[in-house]
């Protein structure tokens, strides 16, 4: 940026981390399923769930470089959380997603004293491991999690008392949706913190940032904790408006798939991750009617031709053009 | 009054010595330039001084205490700062970012999440002061990566600074600057302030010549002597470890510089 166009430091500061008119006409999309596509709201709210769970990998992969294969754990924690606690009487959906947002940042915040201590491969199998045991811990717990057949019985009550899920996903999406855009503004919040910023210190170079005195495994510690965190609420999300848990929640599956849609969408840039979410799951929604068995044959010739071509991501992509174009003009 | 001072400290690797009863005093205020062939175990010097290695024995003094088993993050913030021979920096932060970042560590609110960066703007006006005064005002919203090597050299002096060291360890810090660009880092180092004690390892003669009082010469991860400059240009050893025996005095500014 050219320094003439500045008028002083904080100024610039400031207008990095001001709203852009793209945000707001992005958040105002998230409203037209209610009238553009009222018969996909289902899956309008399956995509804000799965974007709040890809934001939350975006805190931890985006923007402090923690590559992590097992962040499923967190989802089926919080899932597994608020089904339970629905299923055995208290089907209160405000409750139930606090506790299970508390239950993934406590499990998540004591995987952040092993997960902060390692990088690289080592990090990448020791995530994976953790996600393997989560997973067949909940397996072979059948007589808790209902196991293979999934937690049945979930009875969640009206929000706040009022509005009732339905079976169109009207207050599923809404529900989903306002979580969404509630925890993103917290994830905003945090990347133009002072905390986010020693946060990208550590992703660009892990070890200059001790050599500034800084405590940086604390920082990826408490980081870990609030990525965990939300994505027990996403996890929560998940088993509230679909009233049932099954395994898959906390699987080897949906780790790699939320690390695909990140990628896909564009990692260490907030919006990536919804991106992602939108485009895999409408894909998803799309190929898989027609030829369920080559879904994942378009996904993988897209990550491939993504990477190659667009090393950040579709939104990275975007951005690149955007600069041009303003240069040009 | 002794600023930083290191007594009988070693370290190897399995037969390898790297560091052999290494002894000296940097007093207050100092500027002293330690050279040495490669490999003769300077930056492994810095390295135990800052606790990026663990000595075996012995004992780091900063202002009169042990810091021998504190963490690295820990000796910065007693005031113990290094920079480094290759360019360790944040390619796709800005050199407003990374200072702004330095700052937010010591005032240690780089903890606090719920605010925006610009709620600290007196941080912000800090970073900006402290590039300005190294000349990097202009450069300072343009992405590291795409900074000139001598930029980026100044910004590595620049974070040091950021974190109000007592002691600077600089490592080499006219490495790789083409001659074009290295007054400006010379005017750099000579406007140190004074109360900051500088330890420099360089290569470069005309910068040891120009900005140290006293030199300590290493070989073999032992310290070899100790002097004023110019006793060290004078002493037959330093020539004979820079130059072997045998070598040709025509090749010695050659053999200094890239020793």
């Amino acid at each position: 940026m050219d320094a003439s166009a500045i008028s002083s430091p904080q100024a610039y500061m400031r207008l990095q981390a001001r709203w852009r008119p793209v945000e707001l006409a992005f958040w105002l999309a998230t409203l037209l399923p209610f009238w553009l596509t009222p018969d996909y709201l289902v899956l309008a709210s399956q995509i804000a769930i799965t974007a709040l769970f890809a934001l939350s990998l975006d805190l931890i992969l985006g923007y402090a470089g923690i590559v992590s294969l097992g962040h499923a754990a967190f989802f089926g924690l919080g899932a597994y959380t608020a089904g339970l606690i629905a299923k055995y009487g208290w089907g209160e959906p405000v409750t139930g997603l606090i506790a299970a947002t508390l239950v993934a940042g406590i499990v998540g915040y004591a995987a952040s004293l092993i997960v902060s201590r390692f990088r690289h491969l080592a990090l990448i199998m020791i995530t994976l491991g953790m996600g393997l045991l989560l997973a067949e811990a909940a397996n072979s717990a059948s007589w808790l999690t209902g196991g293979a057949d999934g937690l049945q019985g979930v009875k969640i009550w009206p929000v706040f008392n009022v509005f009732s899920f339905d079976l169109y996903g009207y207050v599923a999406y809404s529900y989903a949706l306002i979580v969404l855009f509630l925890v993103f503004l917290l994830a905003r919040r945090i990347i133009n913190s002072p905390f986010g910023l020693s946060l990208r210190g550590i992703r660009e170079n892990a070890v200059r940032v001790p050599a500034l005195g800084a405590p940086s495994r604390a920082h990826l510690r408490k980081i870990y904790t609030i990525a965990a965190a939300i994505a027990g609420i996403a996890g929560a999300l998940l088993a509230q408006t679909t009233e049932t848990v099954s395994l898959e929640a906390l699987g080897f599956q949906r780790s790699a798939d939320v690390l695909v849609i990140l990628i896909l969408g564009g990692a260490g840039r907030l919006y990536g991750g919804l991106i992602g979410a939108i485009i895999f799951m409408v894909a998803r929604d799309q190929f898989s009617g027609n030829t369920p068995q080559f879904w994942y044959f378009w996904i993988g010739a897209l990550l491939v031709a993504v990477v190659m071509f667009l090393p950040n991501g579709i939104l990275g992509g975007f951005a690149k053009l955007a600069s041009r174009w303003s240069k040009v003009f | 009054m002794i600023a930083l001072a290191t007594r009988g400290l070693n370290k190897r690797f399995g037969s390898l010595v790297v560091a052999k009863d290494i002894a000296f005093e940097l007093p207050v205020g100092a500027r002293h330039a330690l050279i040495g062939p490669n490999g003769a175990g300077k930056t492994t010097l810095i390295n135990l001084m800052t606790g990026m290695l663990p000595p075996d024995t012995g004992e780091i003094l900063l202002g009169g205490e042990n810091i021998a088993t504190l963490a690295p993050e820990a000796r910065v913030r007693r005031g113990l700062v290094r920079t480094f021979q290759i360019n360790s920096l944040f390619p796709n932060l800005n050199a407003l970012e990374a200072v702004t970042l330095a700052i937010c560590e010591r005032e240690s609110v780089a903890r606090v999440w719920w605010q925006r960066v610009t709620a600290h703007g007196g941080v912000i006006d800090e970073a900006h002061g402290i590039l300005s005064s190294l000349m990097l005002g202009n450069d300072c919203y343009r992405p590291t990566r795409e900074l000139p090597y001598g930029r980026q050299r100044l910004l590595e002096i620049a974070l040091a600074l950021a974190t109000r060291p007592k002691v600077l360890l600089l490592d080499e810090p006219a490495a790789g600057v083409p001659r074009g660009e290295s007054a400006e880092l010379f005017a750099v180092v000579s406007s140190l302030p004074s109360d900051i004690s500088v330890l420099f390892i360089e290569h470069d003669m005309d910068f040891v010549f120009r900005f140290a009082s006293r030199i300590i010469v290493m070989v073999g991860g032992a310290i070899l002597l100790e002097g004023a400059p110019r006793e060290i240009a004078a002493d037959p050893r330093v020539r004979e470890v820079y130059l072997g025996k045998s070598s040709h005095a025509a090749s010695r500014h050659d053999g200094a510089r890239h020793g």
